[in-house]
This record gives structure tokens, C-alpha cells and sequence, in this order.
């Protein structure tokens, strides 16, 4: 493999692993906080369909990415309504999303644009178009290091740029912010903060609905972030629980969620680029690549390699003592 | 708080929730620009009307009474299974294997072979995030959830790989031997006369049903099904008298994936006879919003199943004769899992408002 096939994939690997990062990056407030969120999927799909409509009809990348926070938010909302508010049973609202998301997107969708559920192609100021950082052209004849910061680095949308910056936000915001310690010890022993005198269903609810954001960011950056072109029927196609699974790999840490989803992000990208691989003795078939992510996710939930430790009031919901 | 009286959190609590979720669906409707209450008449026409549309109505229900029934006995032991979609396919590959492993000279026969291939291949793949739970402590919603995805890629590598006949290009397996081949309630004698030829249901309903009936013995009437519901209303009580968790947890798992397996002898033996890629069709992830509806009880999942199954064949219609998309049936399956599973307490407030100012209006 030379350099060049070797840039391709890794730079495929990225595109492929941003939309992750949002979402995984989302599930780890949501469940920082102990709001168990397998609804990733969903919001994201609302996301990127109120991104592409919008785009679509204003002509308007950035009003997409707005329409987008819009959706993804509003089904955080329920979320935020049937898990926190009405105690119900945080994995069962979030089921009852994806499925909302999945059958609302294609109903508006098809109503508005009689499509199949896709929305109209975009281009121009409609989409995120990928950007040439200063000196890309200029350095790109340099070996190695040019071709690197040429076709790697340089060359994606601004969304892609803003995703890996809202990593180490997020970890100066969980991790040396009076707001990111309540936060995490609302998802830890909710009845402390109570009795700190700060309120643990507003902290929920703002876990949530900063889950609910960078969903819509997700859910924008597969619609409009060029090279794609559109809001096309169940567009995440299982990415949502994919981040899910790279939160757990990450063990909800915003760094550890970095790497885990560039690294499926990558296998995709390699599953993508190689189909079945022929190592000499045997041949990995595509499918073995595709199930990895899933396969890794369990393997360390079961602690043979490795320890998941989930946040350890996830999932329950708090009530105040009388 | 007052005290419901049991037909309202039976009957009365899921009723609204489902008026609720119809409620919001004909506000859809609206929005598309059709009329709810013919979307309604295209339904019920379409799904009881004729022959034809019941013949389809209960082969779906068939499928969500044993995915139904799947989800609800985990429940039963406040464990949620939520990977019945992935085992109702591996349950297709251990049907098609025994399908095809010999050439069957009789269905009856045939049956009760594939029926115990599909138990175990469902089983097992349920089995192991079971195990995982109980002795290493992983969440059991996300391994199941994971391995749906394993399971589909699994499938897809027998299926391209291994199962399909040389020279075809479809991902499906080779055709089931005629000896194979489940009757259709038309081939049926006495009943036969209600059902059209070309419409799938088959023998497998009355295994649901024996199903239902043999869960509810199971669950109320066996030394295990008590175990496993005093498990799930409380781990601490159910080891204090003496029950074991990894033992229920293991049965538990073991008998909702065999239940989900099971539901290929009517979707892969009874009416594709063979076996494609997505033969499972959601039917999984259905099983929830069943067993939601039907309260985890054999008799309310039964009901739930034909309502959804009427759902289901009512949606095909109205994704033919009007400009309604399929996929209404998407939302409103998510509007009963969102009311019946999750704003299950706000249902539960409105309903206990009512009934204190009932009370309320007669002390005065």
C-alpha cells in the first residue's frame, strides 16, 4: 500500500468518523448526566433531514444547520420530558425516537418534496463545501508531510473542524467547569447535588439538550457537508448506535470518545476501500470489518479486556426526597 | 395519590395510550392533506375487508405474537431484550438449515425439526448476552442492541457466502424442498374456505397461539415463572428466597430468544421458503411495542399482535391507494412505544386526575 491509497483511506476514515464523534460526543453529556440515551440514531436522523430540507428550500447551509439543532432538539425534548420529567424508562424513549425519527422523516419528507423520502439535491451555498487551509496548494508538492497536510488535514468543511474542536471543550467543560462537576455528579449521586441545593432535573435537561445540539450537528454534517448532497431516506443507517458503541469504548470520556471513533470511523472506511481483505492464510470478509465496532463494544462491556464503568446513576430517574 | 382500580390500569391506562397514538397519527394524516377517517375506512377495509386482507393481517400478527411474546417474558423478569430482531434471524438461519438439510418427504415432519432449529439458533444468540449480563454485569440492552448488528452481518455472510446456490447473485438461500413447504390456512380443511390462496398466513398461527397459552402457564402457573417474576420485581428478595439470579436470567434469555427464533418457521419456512437477507422486516424491534401494549401478559400480547397486525397490512393499503406513505406505520408503532412505554406515568397522572374528581363530584 503506498502513501497516497494510505491517505485516501485515512482521509475517508475521518469523514466517515465525524459524524460518530458528534453523536458519541452527545450520548457522553446525555449520560454523563444519567439520562441513558439510545436515541442518538434518531435525533440525528431528524437532523439531517430539517438540515437538508431547509438547505434545500432557503439555498442556506448555515439556516440548515440551525434547522437541524431545531429537529434534533425537539425529540430531545420528549426525551428530556418522558425520562426526566415523567420518570419513564430512559431506554424505551429512546427506542420510541429512532422510530419516530425514522417514519417522520420520510412522511414530511415525501409530503414536501415527493421525492421518496429523499429531500432535492444541493450545491453552492446550500452545503458546507470543504475549505483549503492557508498554504495547502502551496505545500502540497512537498513529500510526505505536504501530501499529508494537503489531503488529510487540509480540505474538509468547517463542520468537520468545529467537530474536533468541541472535544477539548467538552472536556474543559466536564472536567474543570463547576457546571461540567455537577454535571457529572448528577450522573453519579444525584442526591448529593440535591442536597447542595442545585437543581438535578435543569442539569438533566441541559445534558440533554446539549445532546440534543451536537446531534443536530451530526445529523447537518451527513446532509450538507459536502461531498454529500442531500438528506437521503434513513441516511444514518445504524451510525447512531455505532457512536454508542464508541461512547461505551471510550468509556464516557471525551478524548477516549476521539479515538474510538476515528478508529470505526477507519474500519469503515478500510471495509469501504478493501471489501474482503487477503491477509495470505485466510481472507477477512467485509462483513468480519463491519461487525468489529460492535464486536469490540462488547467485548469490553464483558470486561475481558478492559472495564466499562457506565455513569452510576444512569438510567434511573431522580426523585426528590419529602 | 389515589389507588387505580385494576381495569383502569389494565384496560384503560394502554386504551388511551392507544387513542393518544392513533390521535397524533390522523393529525399526520392531516397534515399530508388526506382525510383520517378514510385513511381509517382504507384500513380496516384493506385489513379485515376480505379474504385477501386477513390472510395477510394474521400472518403479521403471527410474527409479533412470538416477538411480542419474546420481549414480554424478559420484561416479566425486568430484563429488556431488545435484540429479538437479531434473533428472529439467526432463528431463520437455524430454519433453513434444517430446511435444507434434508429432503423433507413431509411438512409434518419437516415442522417440528425446523421449529427446534430455529429455537436454537435464537436461543443461543440470545443465551450469550444473557451469560454476559449475569456473570460478567454488561448491560443487557446495549450487548443485545450490538448483536442484531452482529447477527445481520453474520446472516449476510452465510447468506452470500456460504448459503446461496452457484450462479444466483441474490444474497438468499436456495429454495425450501417441497416437503418443506408449511399449508396456508386456505389448504386447510373446515377453515380453508375463509382465506385466499395467495396470502401467507399460515399453520404457524396456531403455534403462536399454543404459544401464548404456554407462556401464560409458564409465567402464572409454573414453580420458574414465579421465580422469574419476583426476579424482576425485586433481585434482592427473589436471592434472599433462595432463587438464582444467573439461573433466571440464563432461562429467561434462553426461552425469549427460542420465542424469536421461533418466529421463522412463519416468516423464512411458512412464507418466503427460503432465506433473504431481510426477512425479519422489523418484526424484532415490533415485539417491543407489543408487549408494551399488551402489559407483558400472553393474552393482552395476543390482542396487541392482531392490532398490529392490522396496522401493518391496513399500512400497506394505504401506502398503495392514497398519497400516505408506507412508513405512517413507523410512527404510529413509535407513538405506542413512546405512550405505552415511556409517558407511561403521564397517561397514569391523567388517568388518577380523573378519577379523584370523580370521587370528588360523588362525595359531593
Amino acid at each position: 500500500m503506498d502513501l497516497s491509497t494510505l491517505i485516501q483511506v485515512l482521509d475517508s476514515g475521518v469523514r466517515l468518523g465525524i459524524p460518530l464523534l458528534l453523536a458519541a460526543l452527545a450520548g457522553l453529556y446525555s449520560e454523563r448526566s444519567g439520562v441513558f440515551d439510545i436515541g442518538l440514531e434518531g435525533k440525528m436522523l431528524m437532523g439531517a433531514f430539517t438540515a437538508g430540507a431547509v438547505a434545500s428550500i432557503t439555498g442556506s447551509a448555515w439556516l440548515g444547520l440551525i434547522a437541524a439543532i431545531g429537529g434534533s432538539l425537539a425529540l430531545a425534548i420528549i426525551h428530556g420530558l418522558a425520562s426526566i420529567t415523567f420518570r419513564g424508562n430512559q431506554l424505551i424513549s429512546g427506542v420510541a425516537i429512532n422510530f419516530l425519527a425514522s417514519g417522520l422523516t420520510v412522511l414530511i419528507g415525501q409530503n414536501l418534496f415527493q421525492l421518496g423520502g429523499r429531500t432535492p439535491p444541493i450545491k453552492g451555498a446550500a452545503r458546507f463545501e470543504s475549505i483549503d487551509l492557508p498554504g495547502a496548494d502551496a505545500l502540497a508538492d512537498v513529500p510526505v508531510f505536504g501530501t499529508i497536510y494537503h489531503d488529510l488535514i487540509s480540505g474538509h468543511t468547517i463542520l468537520v473542524y468545529l467537530a474536533f474542536a468541541i472535544v477539548p471543550l467538552t472536556w474543559f467543560l466536564l472536567f474543570r467547569t463547576r457546571f461540567g462537576l455537577r454535571l457529572r455528579a448528577v450522573g453519579e449521586n444525584p442526591e448529593s447535588v440535591d442536597t447542595a441545593g442545585v437543581s438535578v432535573l435543569r442539569l438533566r435537561y441541559t445534558a440533554v439538550a446539549i445532546a440534543g445540539i451536537l446531534c443536530g450537528f451530526a445529523g447537518a454534517y451527513l446532509a450538507t457537508s459536502a461531498p454529500s448532497a442531500g438528506f437521503g431516506k434513513e441516511m444514518t443507517a445504524g451510525k447512531g448506535f455505532i457512536a454508542l458503541a464508541a461512547l461505551i469504548f471510550a468509556n464516557w470520556r471525551p478524548w477516549r470518545v476521539l479515538g474510538a471513533t476515528m478508529l470505526f470511523g477507519l474500519l469503515e472506511a478500510v471495509a469501504i476501500r478493501f471489501q474482503n481483505i487477503d491477509v495470505g492464510l485466510f481472507v477477512v470478509p467485509v462483513q468480519f470489518m463491519q461487525a468489529l465496532p460492535y464486536v469490540l463494544t462488547v467485548v469490553i462491556l464483558a470486561g475481558f479486556i478492559g472495564k466499562a464503568t457506565p455513569p452510576r446513576a444512569g438510567g434511573e430517574a431522580y426523585v426528590k426526597e419529602r | 395519590m389515589t389507588r387505580l382500580p385494576a381495569w383502569a390500569d389494565v384496560v384503560l391506562i394502554p386504551l388511551m395510550s392507544i387513542i393518544a397514538a392513533f390521535a397524533i397519527s390522523a393529525l399526520v394524516i392531516l397534515y399530508i392533506g388526506e382525510n383520517p377517517w378514510d385513511a381509517l375506512k382504507i384500513m380496516v377495509d384493506g385489513a379485515l375487508g376480505s379474504a385477501y386482507g386477513w390472510g395477510y393481517t394474521l400472518y403479521y400478527a403471527t410474527n409479533f405474537m412470538f416477538t411480542g411474546l419474546a420481549v414480554s417474558i424478559a420484561f416479566r423478569a425486568s430484563l429488556f431484550n431488545i435484540g429479538g430482531e437479531g434473533q428472529a434471524m439467526l432463528g431463520g438461519l437455524g430454519v433453513a438449515v434444517v430446511a435444507l438439510a434434508v429432503p423433507w418427504p413431509h411438512w409434518t415432519l419437516a415442522l417440528p425439526a425446523a421449529m427446534l432449529g430455529g429455537i436454537a439458533f435464537g436461543a443461543i444468540w440470545a443465551a450469550i448476552p444473557g451469560w454476559l449480563q449475569a456473570r460478567r454485569g454488561s448491560h443487557i440492552v446495549i450487548t443485545t442492541m450490538m448483536f442484531n448488528f452482529i447477527g445481520a452481518a453474520l446472516l449476510n455472510y452465510v447468506l452470500v457466502n456460504i448459503m446461496r446456490p452457484a450462479g444466483s447473485m441474490d444474497p438468499a438461500s436456495a429454495k425450501f424442498p417441497t416437503g418443506a413447504h408449511l399449508p396456508t390456512l386456505y389448504d386447510l380443511p373446515l377453515i380453508g374456505g375463509y382465506f385466499n390462496k395467495n396470502t401467507p398466513a399460515n399453520i404457524s398461527l396456531f403455534i403462536a397461539l399454543a404459544a401464548c397459552v404456554a407462556v401464560w402457564y409458564l409465567l402464572f402457573r409454573s414453580r420458574l415463572g414465579y421465580a422469574i417474576r419476583a426476579f424482576g420485581k425485586s433481585e434482592k428478595a427473589a436471592v434472599y428466597a433462595g432463587i438464582s439470579p444467573f439461573r433466571v436470567t440464563m432461562y429467561v434469555m434462553l426461552l425469549s430468544g427460542g420465542l424469536s427464533g421461533m418466529m421463522a418457521i412463519n416468516n423464512v419456512m411458512g412464507e418466503a421458503e427460503r432465506l433473504v437477507l431481510n426477512a425479519v422486516e422489523g418484526a424484532g424491534f415490533i415485539g417491543i411495542a407489543v408487549a408494551l401494549m399488551g402489559r407483558n401478559h400472553p393474552f393482552g400480547v395476543f390482542l396487541a399482535a392482531l392490532l398490529f397486525g392490522f396496522l401493518y397490512q391496513g399500512g400497506a393499503e394505504l401506502g398503495l391507494w392514497t398519497t400516505i406513505p408506507i412508513e405512517l406505520r413507523t410512527v404510529v408503532q413509535a407513538l405506542v412505544i413512546l405512550f405505552t412505554g415511556a409517558l407511561d406515568n403521564m397517561m397514569r397522572m391523567i388517568v388518577e386526575r380523573l378519577f379523584a374528581l370523580g370521587r370528588r363530584r360523588r362525595a359531593a
